[in-house]
């Protein structure tokens, strides 16, 4: 069930540093929506706090409302896991397990969390593969390796295993960037497809990429050298391209700076 | 313009003279030779010396022939490849001189009897009597020191990897590595004075395998932690992801993926235990005769077997502790073996 994502007045710190401030946005359910900006402006660290990867890193800490459908994932109480469950994500280096084959790598979300049933996991198997375009390639080696798929092929076994689990979100930390053009029009037409079915937010420092993948655009940007990020505005792709409210944002797209 | 000219007078400035293989061996023969003939005119004698003299003779004419024919800088190369490979032969020199050695004086008195009998009511001279007591003593000590050091050490690793931040860690840490300057002698001083003395409990095996465990500790923990560090991160987060609890994610995802080399450091700390005799010689005590139960009693251990039988004045005393000690090292020889195949299998996923 695909949920819509939520951001109140929120400031994301590393430690003492001010990494993010103010954000406030939205993001529609089965829609693809792109974080745009140049690099080091915070892109990453807004997306990790939508599941809660953020406070993996120690000192790392989050203010403000993050919201799933409504419901706050930062009140007290909540557990990180389960939001986890929820909200899945790729990143930008494709990191499948090494010591499971594809098979497992698919179901790792499930058998950890104790699901043992084999008719099961091999439904979940096949329907994640097909749903990843994965599934012709590899069915006939389901007991092979992660590691001995390329990059692309790696790339889409990670999406597949982010949505064995069913989450509502799909969370992706530029996906393509480790992967050659014919790989990443592949994610690309996945990316497509998979918004039927998910809400989901992708960072990517390429704008075609954004131009063609998602519906909804947010620029993000560095005000000065040693001020946080911002989110600078967060409209309709084809308005973010075409007629963007802030000069920035023009600026950005034109290839001025950045 | 001038490197068409070059080439077409075939001496293109890319191009330099260079010794042949030929030459350099007529180079060693010539070593050899001069060599010889020192020996023969000069009071200089003696196998090692020659082979010293003619080595030293070859670098010193390898490197000026190529410095008039080849250059100064390909002369250095060749002097410091001459170097480095000596150096290397040098350092390899007494472990395969050692193994020679006791393989030589080992082999003459090992045999199947020897492996299978103890030293129960044999005199020193008496050419019968085996190790097979001292076999049993170091399997016990070694597997009990093991069982003990494996699990609690791999726990103090993951604990300093994944859980610790702050104080606790870094004074844990520093005391590993305080640990693993340890003396073995202080480790076995300490179990004598704690068990023995303090406690009232006889020598025994597993008081032996206590002293080890001090001893093979550090050595696990600070293995199976850097082997847990060299994990990246982003399998971590992949799990964390998928909505798997952290402990989850540290047994299934980190500690397989680390397996192979942990495997290797766990048994090359139990090969360096199992040589230790200090330790044992004052918490097993060593024993002639056979005592399987290493919770109770004087036990008897190879390292010391081999300890008390060089110490005896006596030929036949003298090559039961090379054969013990041959014995004591196709053991940990073995133990390397099998920790190499462990780790291949382990790794053959990735
Ligand atoms: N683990 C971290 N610890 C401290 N600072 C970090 C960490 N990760 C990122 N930052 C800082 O946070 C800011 C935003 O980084 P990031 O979100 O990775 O930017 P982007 O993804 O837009 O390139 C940068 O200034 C970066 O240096
Ligand atoms: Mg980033």
């Amino acid at each position: 069930m695909a949920k819509n994502v939520q951001m109140k007045d929120v400031d994301i710190y590393y430690g003492k540093f001010h990494a993010v401030q103010g954000v406030n946005l939205s993001v529609p359910p089965h829609a693809v929506t792109a974080f745009i900006g140049p690099s080091g402006c915070g892109k990453s660290t807004v997306l990790r706090t939508i599941n809660r990867m953020h406070e993996v890193i120690p000192g790392a800490r989050v203010e403000g409302r993050v919201e799933l459908d409504g419901e706050d994932i930062y009140r007290p109480g909540v557990d990180p896991v389960e939001v986890r469950r929820a909200v899945g994500m790729v990143f930008q280096r494709p990191n499948p397990f090494p010591t499971m084959s594809i098979r497992d790598n698919v179901v790792a979300g499930l058998k950890l969390q104790r699901v043992r049933n084999k008719a099961q996991l091999n439904e979940v198997t096949e329907r994640s593969l097909r749903g990843a375009n994965l599934w012709n390639e590899v069915k006939d080696r389901l007991g092979k390796p992660g590691g001995s798929l390329s990059g692309g092929q790696q790339q889409r076994l990670c999406i597949a295993r982010a949505i064995a689990v069913q989450p509502d979100v799909l969370l992706m930390d530029e996906p393509c960037s480790a992967l050659d053009p014919i790989s990443t029009l592949a994610i690309e037409d996945l990316i497509g497809k998979l918004k039927q079915d998910y809400t989901i937010v992708i960072v990517t420092h390429n704008m075609q990429q954004a131009a063609r993948v998602s519906d909804r655009t947010g620029f993000f940007n560095l005000p000065a050298a040693d001020k946080p990020g911002r989110l600078v505005e967060l409209d309709d792709t084809e308005k973010i391209f075409s007629n963007p409210a802030e000069k920035a944002t023009e600026d950005y797209i034109s290839g001025r700076f950045g | 313009m001038t490197l068409v000219g070059a080439a077409s007078t075939g001496s293109s400035a890319l191009i330099r003279a260079r010794l042949s293989s030929w030459s350099l061996a007529a180079i060693a023969a010539g070593a050899v030779a001069v060599t010889a003939v020192l020996f023969a005119a000069t009071p200089m004698q003696g196998r090692v010396a020659f082979v010293l003299v003619a080595a030293v003779l070859y670098v010193v004419a390898q490197t000026t022939v190529s410095a008039l024919v080849e250059g100064r800088r390909r002369a250095k190369d060749r002097l410091v490849t001459s170097i480095v490979v000596a150096c290397s032969c040098a350092a390899v020199l007494p472990l395969v001189a050692v193994l020679g050695f006791t393989i030589a004086k080992g082999t003459a008195v090992l045999s199947g009897s020897f492996l299978t009998h103890t030293m129960r009511g044999v005199a020193e001279q008496d050419a019968n009597g085996g190790i097979y007591q001292a076999i049993i003593g170091t399997l016990e000590q070694v597997g009990l020191a093991t069982l003990m050091a494996v699990p609690f050490g791999l726990l103090v690793a993951i604990y300093l990897v994944e859980y610790s931040s702050g104080r606790l860690g870094r004074f844990v840490s520093f005391f590993v590595d305080v640990m693993t300057g340890l003396p073995s002698i202080v480790a076995g001083l300490f179990i004598f004075a704690l068990w023995i003395l303090a406690l009232g409990q006889s020598f025994s095996g597993f008081a032996g395998s206590m002293a080890l465990t001090v001893l093979m500790l550090p050595t696990v923990v600070r293995s199976a932690e850097e082997m847990l560090k060299i994990v990246p991160d982003g399998l971590r987060e992949g799990s964390y992801a998928l909505g798997i609890q952290k402990w989850v994610t540290v047994v299934r995802i980190v500690l397989p993926s680390a397996l192979a080399g942990i495997v290797t450091g766990v048994m090359l700390a139990i090969a360096r235990v199992t040589g230790e005799t200090a330790p044992l010689l004052v918490t097993v005590f060593g024993n002639p005769a056979l005592n399987f139960n290493p919770f109770s009693g004087a036990q008897a251990s190879l390292p010391l077997f081999v300890f008390s039988e060089a110490g005896l004045p006596n030929e036949t005393a003298v090559n039961r502790a090379w054969a013990a000690a041959l014995v004591l090292i196709l053991i940990v020889l073995a133990l390397n073996v099998v920790a190499r195949v462990l780790a291949r299998l382990a790794s053959v996923r990735s």
